[in-house]
């Protein structure tokens, strides 16, 4: 069976090779990606357009915001199926819990809590500058909302489970991830309101204190902070279910 | 000097891929995981592809490290094959 398996690795391997040299160069001006007029259309006027510096997140939470508003949700929906397969309610497993009293011993560590109560709120803020300053430089909502939900699971892992989840129940975990979607949506649905297209931006600027081409600029701000909050919702949740055996209760 | 950059970062990618495929080790093999991301970003962040290296950084190398290693304290070190 590995003979077989590892053949048919080779196989796939060589095929994959043998596609390369019919890629374009790296940066190849002629490409079909960089020759086509969308991705012109992008270079020249993402700024004029939208007063956006960074044209990957104009692209990501504008151009193509209906795509990114429904790649949210499947992180939300990933969320959901990890708790919906891991979490467990009940009595507890006795075998279980001897197996987890042997491997992990809590002991206080002053270096490691000291190290950590410094650099936690340190990651925080800067989780939030590249939240917020996402459509002017590399970032966005996505990065922002892992490295937040990341500043958590250190804290978990430097103390206990309690101490994070006082900070994020479980409760309020899906609460906070279908908020972020219910931002995100409701930034289309104003749009709607407002007499234009689903996610539309241009038409806030009724709504907003800035002018048409501004308005896309604060609206992809909004929408990027609504991908923050699912992506640190989901990401806590997968730590806390995952570490815990799906019991809540002690982490690793 | 870029092109060195690339072949001793390419080279030292494929070593890690197929080393966290044979360490029977898990835990091990998800370390080595993660350097393997961070190299990845590495590449990313060369190819001017900012933004994917930001995210490969903060998902690959940070975050599924993270959920791996949980994974593996979980269930058990060795791999069966």
């Amino acid at each position: 069976m590995k003979a077989l398996a590892f053949i048919a690795v080779i196989l796939t391997g060589w095929l994959l090779m043998s596609a390369v040299s019919d890629f374009p160069d790296w940066g190849d001006p002629a490409s079909p990606a960089n020759s086509y007029r969308l991705s012109q259309h992008y270079i020249t006027e993402t700024f004029p357009e939208t007063s956006v510096p960074n044209m990957v997140t104009a692209v990501l939470a504008d151009y193509r915001g209906y795509d990114t508003m429904f790649e949210t949700v499947v992180i939300f929906t990933a969320g959901i199926a990890i708790i919906g397969i891991l979490r467990r309610y009940g009595p507890k497993d006795e075998s279980v819990l001897k197996q987890q009293a042997t491997i992990y011993k809590k002991d206080d560590d002053l270096i490691i809590s000291t190290t950590c109560r410094l650099v936690i709120p340190i990651i925080q803020l800067f989780a939030l500058y590249v939240v917020a300053h996402g459509h002017h430089s590399p970032g966005g909502g996505f990065q922002g909302g892992v490295i937040f939900g990341a500043s958590f699971i250190l804290l978990a892992l430097s103390r206990d489970l309690q101490t994070a989840q006082k900070w994020v129940p479980e409760n309020r975990i899906l609460k906070l991830a279908g908020t972020g979607i219910f931002i995100y949506a409701g930034f289309g649905f104003l749009c709607l309101a407002l007499g234009s297209n689903f996610l539309d931006y241009q038409i806030l600027h009724k709504i907003m204190p800035a002018t048409p081409i501004e308005a896309r600029s604060h609206a992809m701000l909004g929408v990027e902070i609504g991908v923050a909050f699912t992506v640190t919702a989901v990401m806590f949740s997968i730590y806390s279910n995952l570490a815990s055996n799906g019991r809540m209760k002690e982490g690793l | 000097m870029i092109w060195i950059f690339d072949l001793f970062t390419l080279i030292f990618l494929v070593i890690t891929a197929i080393i966290s495929l044979h360490v029977k080790d898990l835990l091990s093999a998800a370390m080595i995981f993660g350097v393997y991301s961070f190299l990845m970003c590495l590449l990313w962040a060369q190819m001017a592809a900012v933004d994917v290296a930001f995210t490969e950084a903060a998902v690959g190398a940070g975050v599924s490290a993270v959920f791996l290693i949980a994974t593996v304290l979980r269930t058990s070190r060795r791999s069966s094959d």
